[in-house]
């Protein structure tokens, strides 16, 4: 009896968290692919191995990067630790980021559904800034050298941008200010902020009555599908997601060791130096751009356009289904080949054409407006081909056009990662 | 309630009634204290001074005679965080080793005779002119002033400029 009455209340509280009941059909591992479950999963790991961090790391420039040495040396399995919380926050970026693509290509962002998307965003870039800002603290010339350039490109910025660099460095350039401002921000301010929001991101779900129905193109919207109880059905698939999750994360930490380099000198930058992985893409668009366009007018044109999406399309009609239908997906893969053929062209072709003997410095015109131009028409007419040649509706042409800008996206930042080496010249450099 | 409503609509003189005046003057109150925690918050994030003064006389730093340093050279100074040119011509110029695209440090290459900057090469010739871009302007520079033969350099204060011109050059009394 009495054993009885735990389970109840152990299945309560977890029914505060989680539905009583779920569709059944959207326990289809193919909706969700178990991202941003695994998201969470991480969030918690990341703070548990966080939390014993803090009890090893100084966050003094005097003292950082030896606090870390002492760590990977003399602390009980203070190497894997540092590696779980490394690579954990890596792989949250990168589940975060393929969730979000998840959401766009299932049309789960439906006007029930659309104040998520917004949190979602909210969130995506709180991950982030987590990761920056715990980027700096071993102190090491990848960190120092990484968090220089970062900060810098808010130089580009017009009236504001110097000020809030100033503020976030807590002077001109990283020194004990910033350290102690980016410890502070990594370890209480983000990790707070994500606490809070997160139940609101999850409460969402539950408004909308569960996760958007999975339906192939040919299906009707209006049958949802039995119920079925959350315990088991869903729960058991959740903690198997995680354990599986749990597993890899830990063989990962097991044999590959966390990235430290020697420790900060402001007087030597390495070469090449680069930004973290998740800005290279960033880094790259200002290899070719000038700052004003790469950093400012893409970027918010970018964030605006994110952020209006749900409030511009309605996938109502295909929500559920992938890539909204099979012209859907026809139209995503070719914009996909489009973007990459397009976007490795324009880095060659402004890398040995046009960059070959610059006589000066980077022109607000030739390396701004008109390559901005360039591809605002190349977009527009993208749009207005896709459009016409599969009399396709606004959805599925909204789609081409976020799968040509996100790929774009991803294609920039392999380049910048793998395909720069010393004087950021072109090669291979995996 | 009703009696209230009442006496307000008697009293002509007074428009509004002792409640709503009190509440307005609360909600005054706590827009006021609301205001100074901002400004607290503001006064408390900014960019925290240095710990120690550095007066005036720490910053000029005394790069040495003029002629330790032959015509078309560069020497480092890395205390003061400057690079020092000697021109072909003789004059001198002090620059920043920040590089002016992303805040790099730009080393010398003195067998290409050239600032090269490893993050995103951009290239400055002993002027600090750009020769390769990304960097959008030239090195930024510090004042230069030679009394008795004997070269200062004041890194207290870091002067912007686009481009070189031969203002920004300071030639020894005597060549």
């Amino acid at each position: 009896m009495e054993e009885k009455d735990q389970r109840k209340y152990f299945r309560n509280l977890l029914l505060h968290f989680r539905p009583s009941t779920v569709p059944e059909r959207t326990l289809r591992l193919s909706l969700t692919w178990g991202l941003g479950g695994m998201a969470v999963v991480l969030v918690f790991l990341l703070i548990a191995t966080g939390l014993l961090l803090k009890f090893i790391y100084e966050p003094v420039p005097g003292s950082a990067y030896d606090s870390i040495l002492y760590l990977q040396s003399r602390v009980p399995f203070g190497q894997l630790l540092r590696n779980l919380h490394r690579w954990s926050g890596n792989a949250l970026i990168l589940l975060t980021f393929l969730h979000f693509l998840r959401v766009f290509y299932t049309g789960a962002f439906d006007p029930a559904r659309r104040f998520n998307w917004t949190i979602g965003l909210i969130l995506f870039a709180a991950v982030v800034f987590s990761n920056f800002t715990g980027y700096l603290l071993p102190w090491d010339q990848i960190a120092y050298w990484a968090i220089t350039i970062s900060t810098s490109m808010l130089d580009y910025l017009p009236v504001v941008g110097v000020g809030i660099k100033r503020l976030i460095l807590g002077g001109t350039e990283p020194g004990t200010a910033t350290l102690m401002n980016f410890y502070a921000i990594h370890t209480a301010i983000l990790p707070a902020l994500l606490l809070f929001i997160l139940p609101f991101h999850f409460w969402r779900i539950r408004k909308a009555n569960g996760l958007v129905i999975p339906r192939s193109p040919s299906e009707d919207t209006g049958y949802p599908g039995p119920q079925v109880d959350a315990m088991p059905h869903l729960i058991v698939r959740e903690v198997t997601t995680a354990l599986i999750l749990l597993a890899v994360i830990l063989l990962i930490s097991m044999f590959y060791n966390a990235p430290l380099a020697d420790q900060a000198n402001p007087g030597l930058s390495p070469n090449p130096t680069k930004a973290p992985w998740y800005f290279m893409g960033i880094q790259e668009l200002l290899m070719h751009f000038h700052p004003v366009f790469s950093l400012l007018v893409l970027p918010s044109m970018l964030m605006v356009g994110l952020f209006a999406l749900p409030y511009i399309d309605d996938p109502t009609e295909t929500a559920g289904t992938w890539f909204r239908s099979r012209k859907g997906r026809k139209m995503a893969l070719i914009a996909m080949g489009v973007s990459i053929i397009g976007t490795v062209a324009g880095v060659l072709l402004d890398e040995f054409q046009f960059g070959l003997n610059p006589s000066g410095p980077p022109d607000m015109i030739t390396n701004g407006l008109w390559p901005f131009a360039i591809i605002l028409a190349f977009c527009a007419g993208f749009y207005l081909l896709m459009k016409k040649l599969f009399s396709a509706t606004g959805s599925e042409v909204i789609q081409a056009i976020f799968t040509l800008l996100a790929t774009a996206f991803v294609v920039l930042t392999v380049i910048g990662i793998w395909f720069r080496g010393a004087g950021m010249q072109l090669m291979w450099a995996g | 309630m009703g009696n209230k409503k009442s006496q307000e609509a008697t009293d002509s003189g007074a428009p509004i009634s002792r409640r709503v005046l009190l509440n307005r003057i609360w909600a005054l109150a706590g827009g006021l204290a609301f205001a100074e925690l901002i400004i607290l918050l503001i006064a408390f994030f900014r960019p925290r001074r240095p710990r120690s003064d550095i007066s005036a006389q720490d910053a000029v730093i005394i790069a040495g005679a003029v002629d330790r340093f032959e015509p078309g050279t560069v020497s480092a100074f890395v205390q003061g965080k400057f690079y020092l040119a000697r021109l072909e011509d003789g004059g001198f110029l002090a620059m920043s080793r920040t590089c002016t695209h992303l805040s790099c440090t730009v080393p010398w290459v003195a067998g290409e005779d050239r600032f090269i900057c490893p993050c995103h090469a951009s290239e400055f010739d002993i002027r600090g002119d750009v020769i390769n871009p990304p960097a959008p302007r030239a090195l930024d520079l510090y004042a230069v002033s030679i009394e008795n033969n004997v070269l200062k350099v004041d890194t207290g204060k870091l002067t912007r400029r686009s481009e070189f011109s031969t203002d920004q050059v300071t030639y020894p009394k005597s060549t």
